[in-house]
């Protein structure tokens, strides 16, 4: 017994002295790169094949949100070489200058990037500067087509009354104001006051014939064939298909939110040259073809595009939309402290009556 | 008659609204389709790939060890405090005690953005260290409180008994005061390793790069929808913990009828 109790103390005595004093230790000759990135955002095996090419060890962490990847950013508690956030949270780095100007000269490979993401993300940063484009999509409306007979093209299928208590709405402040807003043909990311009264107005009329409001949710609900028409993301529609071949996807005439997702160095990165280096590794046509297939949010890689063989998903209009189709497209912007509280109280007003 | 029939169904509402989620959950495991919505058949596939999914292993490695390291020095640190609380005046023990059962009180998401703070403004590197830290300093309170009111029972005497017979302070607690707390130090132990398998929030702000445990884990899938293997893992959890359970109030019994 006794003898017992001490094999477990040493045990125990040497395993915490194994992880409190090592840590972390960067042993691979060519250094490190500390990425950032959503979850579930990359193949594993891309990562493996990076490591292996360049001799860079990665460390790879994780994020849900780019509220949460914000504060754990800024707060300096990890040094990060690599982020991928959104848009508009881009632009918040770049405005509280917490970005650095990526050297395009270390990333040759940014070729490959179709020169139209690099315009529609002028809109979060104006000198392409700070981001190289790595997902993208957007957002339209999923429908069932058992369900719903007559042909969808306008937002205003949602206000419809003949789907009272079919429809789905995304919960989050921007994605429902924009649909509110793109319906009566504003931007969505407008701060006049009069444009913002009738979108809320908009949505408080339409609260009654919304099933639910949700977010991942809309999925196995439309899946399932719980509700008729809802507004989904486009990256979720191809699975969603996938599943459930009655349902369809389309991008409102009116216009929409183009999102993109894109790969940043923070100012106080370690590893700079590291960092442009895993980017520049993540923009080779084979490594993004790679990522799609395990992603399956669109890609901006046009080069990788090209080496896609499945002819279904080639042509896609769901995953490769023609955005010059369309005029009205938008790219989310950061409102500001006071931009932001505006929509806030406005989306509580929706909710609350 | 009605009596025991209302008796059963109240049990039976109380067993349902506690085990319906995980059943649920159970069942999903075993589908073969991604999503809750369809049923796609029978499979043990989401198993397989749970064992074959190298990062998904390493955060419960992870998690068990935390937990493993964390409660055992929690409960190390909290009995000797609770030695030296007893020795207190009452006044002092009682500011003590209270000052102890603070952080318990205090809401997770508090304490984790305080110990991120101290954790940057000391310079301490963000990784497997700090988050043993954080977990030890969130559990010793929890052993406090199983571990002290066992001591209060304790007749003071005996141990004194022990010293004038010759016993040295560390044999003589080993000895009468140890088996006499023992179950309030395994009660005390058992709740911080609960504690901190169940963490999120803070090993989340106190985690750095690259480590996960289960939870942090678990709720990055978040974006992209949970993945079937993770339905696998909680089933598996949520037995081997039912397994534990029988066993640890199956034994006691065992033991006496052993002895008598």
């Amino acid at each position: 017994m006794k003898k017992l109790f001490y094999l477990i103390f040493t045990l125990y005595g040497v395993l915490f002295f194994m992880l409190t004093g090592c840590g972390n230790s960067a042993s691979s000759k060519n250094g490190q790169v500390i990425v950032y990135n959503w979850g579930e955002y990359i193949d594993p095996m891309a990562i493996d094949m990076f490591e292996e090419e360049t001799g860079i060890k990665v460390i790879y962490e994780e994020f849900e949100t780019n509220e949460i990847m914000y504060p754990k950013m800024e707060s300096g508690s990890t040094i990060y070489d690599v982020i991928c956030p959104s848009d508009y949270m881009i632009q918040k780095m770049i405005e509280n200058n917490l970005l650095a100007e990526i050297n395009f000269d270390h990333i040759p490979n940014a070729v490959n990037i179709g020169r139209q993401y690099f315009e529609q993300s002028r809109e979060f940063d104006p000198e392409n500067k700070y981001s190289v484009p790595y997902c993208f999509g957007t957002v339209g409306i999923l429908y069932n087509k058992t369900m719903v007979k007559e042909p969808i093209d306008s937002w205003a299928v949602l206000w419809d009354e003949t789907y009272y208590d079919n429809i789905l709405m995304q919960d989050s402040v921007r994605d429902a104001f924009m649909v509110a807003l793109k319906l009566n043909g504003y931007s969505m990311n407008t701060l006049n006051a009069a444009e913002l009264e009738t979108a809320k107005n908009a949505l408080i009329e339409q609260k009654n014939l919304v099933q639910a409001y949700v977010i991942d949710q809309v999925r196995d609900k439309m899946i399932g064939g719980e509700a008729a028409i809802g507004v989904i993301y486009s990256g979720e529609a191809i699975y969603t298909i996938q599943e459930n071949p009655d349902l369809a996807y389309v991008i409102p005439k009116e216009g929409t939110n183009v999102w993109i997702d894109s790969w940043v160095i923070p100012k106080n990165a370690a590893n700079k040259e590291n960092a442009e280096a895993f980017i520049n590794f993540m923009c080779r046509p084979d490594i993004a073809l790679l990522n799609f297939e395990y992603i399956t949010y669109s890609t901006p890689n046009t080069a990788a595009y090209a080496l896609i063989e499945d002819t279904d998903i080639k042509n896609s209009p769901i995953a490769f939309p023609d955005l010059s189709c369309y005029e009205n497209l938008e790219t989310f912007q950061y409102l500001g402290v006071e931009g932001t509280e505006l929509y806030n109280n406005l989306w509580k007003e929706v909710k609350t009556y | 008659m009605i009596k025991s029939t209302v008796k059963k169904l109240y049990l039976a509402l109380i067993f349902i609204f506690l085990y319906a989620p995980i059943a649920t959950l159970i069942v999903l495991s075993f589908n073969k389709s991604k999503t809750r919505a369809k049923w796609g058949g029978f499979t043990l596939a989401w198993y397989q790939s749970l064992f074959l999914n190298e990062e998904i292993m390493q955060a419960l490695f992870n998690t068990l060890l935390i937990a493993l390291i964390a409660s055992v020095t929690a409960t190390l640190i909290g009995t000797i405090a609770c030695i030296s609380i007893m020795n207190l005046k009452k006044h002092t023990r009682t500011i003590i005690i209270g000052i102890t059962n603070i952080p318990m009180l205090n809401a997770d998401i508090v304490t984790g953005i305080s110990l991120m703070l101290l954790f940057i403004s000391a310079g301490f590197r963000f990784g497997m260290g700090t988050i043993l830290l954080s977990h030890i300093t969130f559990c010793i309170p929890y052993v406090i409180l199983n571990v002290l009111p066992k001591m209060r029972q304790l007749n003071p005497y005996t141990y004194e008994a022990a010293l004038d017979l010759g016993a040295g302070p560390v044999y003589g607690f080993m000895k009468v005061v140890f088996p006499e707390i023992l179950p309030g130090i395994l009660s005390g132990f058992l709740m911080a390793f609960t504690m901190s398998l169940d963490d999120f929030i803070i090993t989340h702000f106190t985690k750095g790069a690259g480590v996960d445990t289960l939870s942090t884990k678990i709720y990055t899938e978040v974006k992209k929808g949970i993945k079937p293997e993770m339905y696998a893992l909680s089933t598996i959890i949520f037995f081997t913990v039912l397994l534990l359970l029988l066993l640890v109030n199956k034994s006691p019994d065992d033991n006496k009828n052993a002895t008598h």
